[in-house]
């Protein structure tokens, strides 16, 4: 048995060109003019992009342990709702994902929902404490096949276990994601250290407690000889690091997220807790100094960040809210706005850093390959003519703390597929039975 | 005006009228019935999530001589203890039925989330959130300024030219941030003086001048008004300064600097002092200390706070 073919007909290619694309079973078959097939559902794409699915390395799916923000199901169906066939999942979960057990279930979990592939971050510190190695290698060794460990959320702010970390996870060509946040020089911070956190008398997060860190690591992982990743950028000073250390070499790759691409620290003047973010939003020197690097190529990669709260969470003074957006359904359009109606860079790049270079940092080679023949159909239709004032009917995920409610944005995923299925159709999410039915019969071969 | 969360969105209009509303309160404070019936049966409620016995008593004595009825709301827990929500203390006091909330918490900006929330839809007074603002208290500052200066022909009148000096915990202090908006306004020249541990990252972006040597200061400006603020013992712990005898010696308000200013010269202090340590007992109880006069000009501003958001009038009607 095998799930039915689908024949997308008139997609742009993200070099420009236009093509049909037939795809059988989970691989694509042919790309080319004028295609058909009788027995395959046909896709009108006339006018529309197709680019490999979107990969994100950096995802927040909540479950085990708090699953009144999300589920790996709900987490995945925000993630195919925009886009996304592939998500990487954060440590910080409860129990934390540091051992081979909880990157096992997280793994399952994801295959059952069958919306996208989950791939488990492990904890680089036993509890995310930063004081004692995880098992890293049982982590790599498990069904789960874990490359990227990250503490995420928190520093691995000592210096020698971040130097031994660096070392150790090269027997399994492994890759240290870090949240860079010095500790010290962030206690109790709410916001962006500048003019805004002076006047609304929140406790300042420097730009120096994100770039000294980054500073250190990227001289760390020049001396090991290791693989570096450097989750979401929001300094000006941040990309001057990461610029000087790739022209010394440095094998370190660097990520920013939509939210940084966009926003600034002069929306928390409302106190309005969607806003509040770690690390926070910075000025609009920063916004363009992110968005500048993303396009020549100083930041590798957009990663979402989502992070799902619930409205307790949020729905209090400033002080009392918890860091965090969602941003799985959103970071296609917000990067189609602030890069692609900018001119910064094309639909090619798009590809590049949502899907082709988040793919080859995690290891991941069924995904963001170039859309050819032989590959397995991972693949999203955007509609970039659209605009629309972004609303709680454009999220999946089971929170709705995103930052964009009201914000008009450019672009919308039309339709995703995954494993040569559909995850969304005509703009809207296929309901979970079919798609897990779907998933189930890829898994049978 | 609808609330009073901030002294940076109030207009210089809008000021003077509620100084010159706090004048014909101050004289209602001086007769011998001192109860105006403006706010007879409205309900108000000091919603006080962190203890300030002070400003509590002195908005109690505001809302009872405008004869309004008061709830006084001792929330237990702040944002950091995670007691009671604000949501769900502001949705019991709307279904209790009040007419206006004074809120004083320990999270910068509370009182405009609690007046955007929808929550509840009345007049919001800040009475203090935070590092963030205090109005109320920048207010009496300003009417005890104009008060000294102007006396009997305060009416109508700013602060132009005004030179405040306004020394200690910048960085932590809602005092001093209501008072740079609301002097700026009223055209005073404010000089912040403190140890630069102690001022925010971005303090040149400030209507001020700023400088880090109090000798220096009072000798170059010749300022008409020190402020002193209140400084917190725990900071020193936090390495913001190495302990009180050097803060005291290089910042404070030691009776030797307190005689070598002009007789003319006000000091100022929001209470409660840590005398010895920012202020000096001479200079303290000298007959330039205003201390006194601003906990009574306290009452005065505050009923015309109220007196503004409650019944949206623009002066006294009188009985
Ligand atoms: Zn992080």
């Amino acid at each position: 048995m095998t799930n039915p073919d689908l024949l997308i007909k008139g997609a742009t290619l993200p070099d420009g060109s236009r093509a049909d694309i037939l795809i059988e079973g989970t691989q694509i078959t042919a790309v080319g003019k004028g295609l058909s097939s009788a027995s395959a559902t046909t896709i009108d794409a006339d006018g529309l992009v197709v680019l490999p699915g979107l990969v994100d390395l950096h995802t927040h799916l909540r479950e085990p342990g708090y699953e009144q923000s999300e589920t790996v199901l709900t987490g995945t169906q925000a993630a195919a709702l925009g886009g996304f066939t592939s998500v990487f999942a954060m440590a910080n979960t409860l129990p934390v994902a540091d051992t081979a057990g909880v990157v096992e279930q997280v793994l399952r979990l994801g295959d059952e929902a069958g919306y996208a592939t989950v791939r488990p971050i492990g904890a680089v510190t036993k509890g995310l404490e930063g004081i004692q190695l995880a098992e890293l290698g049982a982590m790599a060794n498990s069904r789960a096949a874990v490359r990227v460990f990250s503490d995420d959320g928190k520093c691995v702010f000592d210096p020698l276990i971040m130097r031994r970390a660096l070392e150790y996870v090269k027997t399994f060509g492994g890759v240290i994601a870090q949240h860079a946040q010095e500790p010290r020089l962030t206690v109790d911070a709410q916001m962006n250290e500048g003019e805004v956190s002076a006047r609304l008398g929140l406790a300042g997060w420097p730009a120096v407690a994100e770039e000294s860190i980054i500073a250190r690591d990227v001289l760390l992982a020049e001396h090991t000889g290791s693989r570096l990743h450097i989750c979401h950028l929001s300094t000006a000073g941040s990309v001057d690091v990461i610029r000087w250390a790739k022209k010394r070499g440095i094998n370190v790759t660097a990520e920013v997220t939509p939210h940084h691409l966009l926003l600034t620290d002069d929306r928390v003047e409302s106190y309005d807790a969607r806003f509040k973010v770690n690390p926070p939003l910075r000025r609009a020197e920063d916004v363009m100094a992110l968005r500048e690097a993303l396009a020549d190529g100083t930041i590798d990669i957009v990663a979402t960040d989502h992070a799902p709260h619930p409205i307790e969470s949020k729905d209090c003074e400033w002080g009392a809210a918890a860091f965090g957006m969602v941003g799985l359904e959103s970071a296609l359009a917000v990067v189609q706005t602030t890069m692609v109606e900018t001119g910064l860079i094309g639909w090619a790049d798009v590809a590049r850093v949502l899907s082709e270079t988040p793919a080859r940092i995690g290891g991941l080679a069924t995904h963001g390959q170039k859309i050819q023949p032989g590959i397995q159909a991972e693949l999203v239709l955007v509609d970039p003519a659209t605009r629309r004032n972004f609303g709680v009917e454009d999220l999946a995920s089971l929170s709705h703390n995103s930052p964009y409610l009201g914000i008009e944005l450019a672009g919308q995923v039309v339709a995703t597929i995954h494993q040569g299925y559909l995850t969304t159709d005509d703009r809207t999410l296929v309901a979970a039975d079919v798609v897990s039915a779907q998933a189930e019969v890829v898994a049978r071969g | 005006m609808k609330h009073l969360l901030s002294t940076r969105d109030v207009t210089r209009e809008e000021a003077i009228q509620l100084l010159d509303i706090a004048e014909d309160m101050s004289a209602v404070n001086d007769r011998e019935v001192k109860k105006l019936p403006a706010l007879r049966g409205k309900t108000v409620v000091n919603l006080f999530f962190e203890d300030s016995t002070r400003t509590r008593i002195s908005f109690e004595a505001a809302e009872k001589r405008l004869s309004a009825d008061v709830i006084n709301f001792a929330a237990k827990g702040s944002s950091v203890s995670k007691g009671e929500s604000l949501k769900d203390t502001t949705q019991t006091l709307a279904a209790m039925g009040v007419d206006a909330v004074v809120i004083r918490h320990g999270a910068s900006g509370a009182p405009q989330v609690l007046a955007q929330s929808g929550w509840i839809d009345v007049p919001v007074i800040n009475a203090g959130d935070g590092t963030h603002e205090h109005p109320t208290q920048a207010f009496l500052d300003a009417f005890t300024m104009r008060k000294r200066l102007h006396g009997a022909g305060s009416r109508g009148k700013g602060l132009d030219g005004v030179k405040v000096n306004i020394v200690g915990d910048i960085l932590h202090s809602r005092v001093a941030r209501s008072n740079v908006w609301l002097l700026q306004t009223l055209g005073a020249e404010v000089q912040l003086v403190a140890p630069p541990t102690l001022l925010p990252h971005a303090v040149n972006t400030w209507p001020v001048s700023v400088s880090f040597d109090l000798d220096d200061a009072l000798a170059q400006s010749k300022p008409d008004v020190v402020m002193m603020l209140r400084i917190q013992q725990e900071r020193m712990h936090d390495a913001f300064f190495p302990n009180e005898r050097e803060y005291s010696n290089m910042w404070g308000l030691t009776q030797e600097r307190f005689y070598s200013l002009p007789a003319k010269t006000m000091v100022m202090h929001p209470g409660p002092m840590n005398r010895g340590l920012e202020i000096s007992s001479a200079a303290a109880d000298s007959p330039q200390s205003t201390v006194l006069e601003q906990v009574a000009n306290g009452v005065s501003v505050r009923m015309a706070a109220l007196y503004m958001v409650l019944t949206g009038e623009r002066e006294v009607t009188h009985d």
